[in-house]
């Protein structure tokens, strides 16, 4: 499989990440490169198993059901870019 | 005053508990180590007063006996782990001014066993490179060079490249790392340390910026075996903030130490007998397979057969995990924000594109197509069903040996440039260290000798699960019989 200029314009948009025209004409031959090295995968017979979803046998435990992280509003603000009255500022979404 | 910078951490433990030195006095030494050696890029922050409060702290509690395990000893830390009021950057532009509220949970266990912190260390961005040159503050330069009087720079190896070099130059007793495909063990091969990777579960994860999840996990990097197995007990323990953090009691690794393995039987994986690696890596091979049948191991042929599609498992993974990992910068709740126009869609992919380098990008961009509608069965999917097959191939292999020994990387430290007009290339040079992080394993990096050009050569140790004592003798009797004594000449 390869990709394409549409394609890859397609990715970039669900990875939310602005890109010229001449990057992603630039992006195109090195995906493409980077692909059709992983193609050799296709070679292995894999009929059969299952895809590994742990590394290291593990249970997942369950907490207790109440708030734990409460009162921290202000160290969540800290880093934020913007904020205002206790809130994350984003620009306007609706018109 | 003698140089407490050349001294590892088990010799400065022992000679701060004896009174030989304060603890003030190896802060000193090291903050004034650290601030003379700029040109090198190792340091991304310096914290010359942490080192010397725990420094302080370790002197006024000397007479009182309630030490902890690294009392007095002054650490350098990866800038991917949180660091309270500490600039936290992981490498990147996008975390510029980044200063977390909280401690990571590893470097939490160092404080609490005593240890200070001289700075925050460069690194690849998010982790991602082979040679700490995709950094938003530019390569840190090897403190090695070539013996051909080129003075030409080199990769300290990557992603934690600053980490590897400040233990090399003597910028630090010891270092965080953490390892997602060889991040730990690829940069201390390339600079004569030693860094262990222990099984995914062991450290916890909270608190260090996530690269890619199923693989990421934090091991220390130091002069000799034995500081490992120090620092790792340290850092290592069951932490319930980490949903994937093994709730085991953590060995004692440093009193079980020993260098001898008789009764232990030791894999060669032939698979790992691959074209294009030089000679001098191959002959350093043989040597540390008859340094360990010297220690009383045997030694067995053994067969890896999934080997040579460990690496495009990897960057279908990797990358996968990191693009969701990666959505997490928004441009809103932390980190940098771009001037856009256009609303909120717009300012989301302005900032991503303003404050993501270049390889961080290509990653984003592959792991959203493998993981996009249509080819996530293609290629997420399938590279899952081929990693278990790698680990398959690992428990078929441990039926017969105990450990396994293959070289750390297929070259030693290459020039910086070398390699980054192709991903490919640089991609490949993990290709001894990835199956083991695919698997989850204990592996560690010992340096064995140098090279033709005088330059450091690794011998890689990979274990059962929780193994890291088994990971740890051998690697402590191939350190008892390599004699690697080189340091780099000081020209910083």
């Amino acid at each position: 499989m390869s990709v394409t200029n549409e394609q890859v314009r397609h990715i970039a948009k669900l990875a939310r990440i602005a890109m010229s025209d001449e990057e992603i004409g630039r992006l195109v031959p090195e995906l493409n490169n980077i692909l059709g090295w992983v193609e050799q995968l296709s070679e292995v017979n894999t009929d059969g198993v299952e895809p590994l979803t742990a590394v290291i046998p593990n249970e997942l435990r369950l907490r207790e059901d109440k708030v734990t992280d409460g009162d921290k509003r202000d160290d969540i603000l800290a880093n934020a870019p913007v904020a205002e009255h206790g809130f994350f500022a984003v620009p306007k979404v609706i018109e | 005053m003698s140089d407490l910078t050349s001294l590892t951490i088990a010799q400065l433990r022992d000679g701060f508990r004896a009174g030989d030195f304060t603890a003030r006095e190896v802060a000193e030494q090291y903050n004034a180590a650290v601030a003379s050696a700029p040109m090198l890029n190792a340091y991304t922050v310096e914290t010359p007063e942490d080192a010397l409060a725990a420094a302080d702290a370790a002197d006024k509690a000397r007479g009182s006996g309630d030490l902890g395990s690294l009392a007095g000893i002054p650490l350098g830390i990866k800038d991917l782990f949180a660091t309270r009021g500490v600039n936290t950057t992981a490498g990147s532009s996008i975390l510029k001014d980044f200063k977390p509220r909280y401690e990571s949970t590893v470097t939490d266990n160092l404080r609490k066993a005593g240890a200070g912190m001289l700075g925050k260390l460069n690194m690849d961005e998010f982790a991602m490179g082979s040679s700490n040159e995709t950094s938003t503050y530019g390569p840190v330069i090897s403190p090695w060079r070539r013996n051909d009087g080129g003075n030409s720079a080199l990769a300290p190896g990557g992603s934690s490249g600053g980490s590897s070099a400040a233990v090399a130059a003597g910028l630090a007793p010891a270092a965080t790392g953490t390892d997602t495909g060889g991040s730990i063990r690829q940069p201390a091969a390339f600079t004569g340390i030693c860094g262990i990777k222990p099984t995914y579960g062991r450290c916890s994860r909270w608190g260090i910026v996530s690269f890619a999840s199923s693989l990421d996990q934090a091991g220390p990097m130091a002069k000799t075996v034995r500081d490992c197995a120090i620092m790792l007990e340290a850092m290592a323990g069951f932490d319930p903030k980490d949903s994937t953090s093994l709730d085991l009691p953590v060995p004692k690794w440093e009193a079980a130490l020993s260098g001898d393995l008789k009764g232990k039987r030791v894999g060669i994986p032939k698979e790992y007998r691959i074209d294009g690696v030089p000679a001098d890596i191959g002959a350093l091979w043989d040597r540390g397979i008859e340094w360990l049948r010297d220690a009383g191991a045997e030694i067995v042929e053994i067969s890896l057969p999934h080997t040579k599609y460990a690496l495009p498992t990897y960057y279908i993974i990797a990358p996968a995990e990191a693009s969701s990992n990666l959505a997490r910068y928004d441009g809103v709740r932390y980190g940098m924000r771009a001037e856009s126009e256009g609303g909120l869609d717009a300012m989301y992919a302005a900032t991503r594109a303003e404050g993501f380098g270049a390889e961080v990008r290509r990653r984003i961009m592959i792991g959203t197509y493998v993981l996009s509608a249509g080819f996530y069965d293609a290629y997420f999917t399938k590279a899952q069903k081929v990693r278990t097959l790698i680990k398959q191939d690992f428990t078929d292999a441990f039926g017969k040996c105990d450990l396994i020994l293959t070289p750390t990387a297929p070259s030693a430290a290459f020039g910086l440039g070398d390699k980054t007009a192709d991903p490919l290339s640089m991609y490949l040079n993990d290709v001894f260290a990835v199956p083991a992080s695919l698997a989850g394993l204990p592996a560690m990096s010992v340096p064995g000798g140098l090279d033709e050009q005088g330059l450091p050569l690794g011998l890689h140790l990979i274990g059962r699960e929780l193994d890291e004592q088994g990971v740890l003798n051998a690697g402590l009797a191939i350190e008892e019989r390599a004699g690697f004594t080189a340091k780099p000449g000081k020209w910083w």
